[in-house]
């Protein structure tokens, strides 16, 4: 009985309270649907979104459900696939600014001395530039493709990583544990590995939610800048920009634009609630030196 | 040298200095990464098959020196104030940006106080509120805010209010038929308050209020959030509670107590703030058709004009260095504890 019972409570715990309240729950589901709409993009789209029919610039109606674009596109089909080029470009992004920004942060914090003296000050020469002025420029000299938007933004995005990460190793790297691995033998690499890198993940993944957003806002203006994805790719910054010269026929620019900022407004909702669930405080302080 | 401030002062304004030769160095590398030649884009087919005019063009921009000697060629003319000349317009490029940088000044100063006396107003009543309705409604607000790509909003606003509703006027500065005020600062609505010309004054202020707005709603989300937490921090404080118990009216407390410490570190995030506003303007601008620096900047980008290129770089680079140098000692007038740091 007393088996069945400790069983039973691990059964009904509950979720933490953070992911409980609405904007989580809101988060979750959106963000669940936008990655279900990626992957099931070719089924769920009823037109090709590359295929150009008439009429052109048709308003939304029921044969194009958010009407078409001035090539004779079906914006839904497009905004659908759209997801299939923006969310894992992000993501990918994201990831890769949190194993490099995360990695030299750790380097200029654990070694210290002119490792920590490069690192940083390059880091601050990102951080002496306004974002979108320095991706922009980068975007302009690598040349126009998504992928040199992605590294623009990757340059810009680093930064954040390795100045917390260093932070954050800084704190934990004179404790005792970490001393007495040292002494015992282990390597620097074991070390950060083993002894200091499970103390800093938390905070690191709250701000990387929280980046998802900023992330997809930045690569989809330069898109909108034509400095990122060609035509006719159906990225959604570049769906957007098609919009300008049609103003009048507002469908064209609105849904992908909704498409980002649903997907945003999704991850800095999740973001919120992790940084709520984790300590308010340090989470709180990772935020503005990110800023 | 013995006072703190000083010290905090003059080692604020060093490092301040070193950064802004790193711009220099950072604009400069970038732009020399290229893959696209800079020959091929400025001269016409029969010029480039001339490998004499190719070689005389590459000469007159010294583009035929070592990397080192080009960046102190460049670094050299900086100091007198010699950014080069636009390969697109054939104007020196310190002139370009002389008629654009008032304009975005104008766009994100306006931006940046809407979205102080909005964001500090919004933070104050959600943490005055917290957890009740108006502040999930404020925290909803603010969360759309920082999520809302900039330039779709631009269109959006463009269209409603515009296109469709006819509040506000179209593109540009000023309405298309008036002349611009005359120029003391470059910024239309002081420049036509300076000169009596209430027509252009209204003119102008229409024309800025919507992308201000735009502009703004990015810096009022993040400014709400922070001030509310700020303030939240406080309010937990014991002095704070010291000062409810021994019977202190509630206004006295909010002033006195609790929004003088809270808002000190505001000051910082305004001053980043600026600097995504700076980034917003080149997405804004190229909706409104604003005359300034985003709009300059992408032309340079798209085209290849490397001593745009830099130009704009740099002179971004260093209005925000400026900015967060002013912010920093402000903060450190503010705050002793920070000049000691």
């Amino acid at each position: 009985m007393k088996r069945r019972g400790l069983f039973a409570r691990t059964r009904v715990r509950r979720l933490p309270r953070a992911w409980r309240r609405p904007l989580a729950v809101v988060g979750v589901v959106v963000a669940l649907a936008w990655v279900v709409i990626a992957l099931a993009a070719p089924v769920l789209a009823p037109h090709d979104p590359l295929a150009q029919e008439l009429p052109r610039l048709a308003p939304p109606g029921p044969g194009h459900w958010l009407g078409t674009d001035q090539l004779g596109r079906d914006i839904l089909s497009r905004v659908m696939y759209g997801a299939r080029v923006s969310i894992p470009l992000t993501l990918l992004l994201v990831v890769l600014s949190v194993l490099i920004g995360g990695l030299l942060g750790a380097c200029a914090g654990y070694f210290g001395r002119w490792v920590d003296e490069t690192i940083m000050r390059l880091a601050d020469l990102v951080f002496a530039f306004p974002t979108v002025i320095l991706a922009m420029v980068v975007a302009a000299a690598l040349g126009a493709s998504l992928g040199n938007a992605v590294l623009a933004v990757l340059v810009v995005a680093w930064p954040a990583y390795a100045r917390v990460t260093r932070g954050l190793v800084l704190g934990v790297r004179e404790r005792e544990y970490v001393l007495s691995g040292r002494l015992l033998g282990f390597s620097a690499w074991r070390s950060l590995r083993v002894d200091v890198l499970p103390n800093v993940t938390g905070p690191i993944l709250v701000l990387a939610t929280l980046d998802i957003g900023t992330a997809l806002l930045l690569l989809s203006g330069l898109s909108f800048l034509g400095l990122g994805a060609r035509p006719p790719s159906p990225e959604w910054g570049a769906m957007v920009a098609a919009g300008v010269d049609v103003f009048d026929s507002w469908w064209v620019a609105t849904f992908p634009g909704l498409a980002i900022l649903t997907v945003v407004l999704a991850f800095n909702f999740l973001g919120d609630t992790l940084r709520d669930a984790l300590d308010p405080r340090t989470a709180r302080a990772i935020k503005e030196r990110a800023l | 040298m013995r006072s703190p401030l000083a010290r905090f002062l003059v080692r604020r304004i060093v490092t301040a200095l070193l950064l802004a030769v790193g711009i220099t160095l950072v604009t400069f590398v970038l732009t020399n990464l290229v893959p696209g030649d800079p020959v091929a884009a400025n001269l016409g087919q029969r010029a480039l098959g001339d490998p004499a005019i190719v070689a005389q063009w590459r000469a007159d921009h010294g583009l035929d020196r070592p990397l080192p000697q080009q960046y102190l060629m460049h670094l050299g003319g900086l100091l007198h104030g010699d950014l080069g000349t636009s390969q697109q317009s054939h104007r020196p490029v310190l002139d370009d940006l002389a008629e654009s940088v008032p304009a975005t000044l104008e766009l994100a100063g306006a931006a940046i106080v809407v979205s102080l006396i909005l964001g500090v107003a919004f933070g104050v009543i959600a943490a005055l509120r917290r957890d009740r309705l108006p502040d999930h409604v404020l925290r909803v607000v603010s969360l759309v805010g920082i999520s809302v790509p900039t330039f779709w909003l631009a269109l959006v606003a463009f269209y409603v209010f515009f296109f469709r509703l006819q509040i506000t006027p179209g593109s540009g500065r000023i309405d298309p038929g008036m002349t611009p005020p005359p120029h003391f600062t470059g910024l239309y609505t002081v420049d036509s308050l300076l000169s009596g010309r209430w027509d252009a004054f209204a003119s102008a202020v229409g024309h800025l209020a919507a992308p201000a707005l735009v502009l703004a709603l990015y810096t009022i989300g993040l400014l709400t959030r922070f001030t509310r937490s700020a303030v939240l921090e406080v309010l937990g404080q014991d002095y704070v509670r010291a000062a409810r118990a021994k019977g202190l009216p509630r206004r006295v407390v909010l002033f006195r107590y609790v929004l003088r410490p809270a808002l000190v570190p505001v000051i910082t995030v305004a001053g980043l703030a600026f600097g995504s506003l700076l980034s917003g303007t080149v997405l804004v601008e190229a909706v409104f058709a604003w005359p300034g620096v985003g709009q300059y900047a992408y032309k340079s980008a798209t085209t290849l004009d490397l001593p745009a290129v830099m130009g704009v770089g740099l002179v971004v680079g260093v209005v925000y260095l400026v900015i967060n140098l002013v912010v920093d000692v402000l903060y450190g007038v503010v705050d002793p504890r920070v000049r000691v740091s």
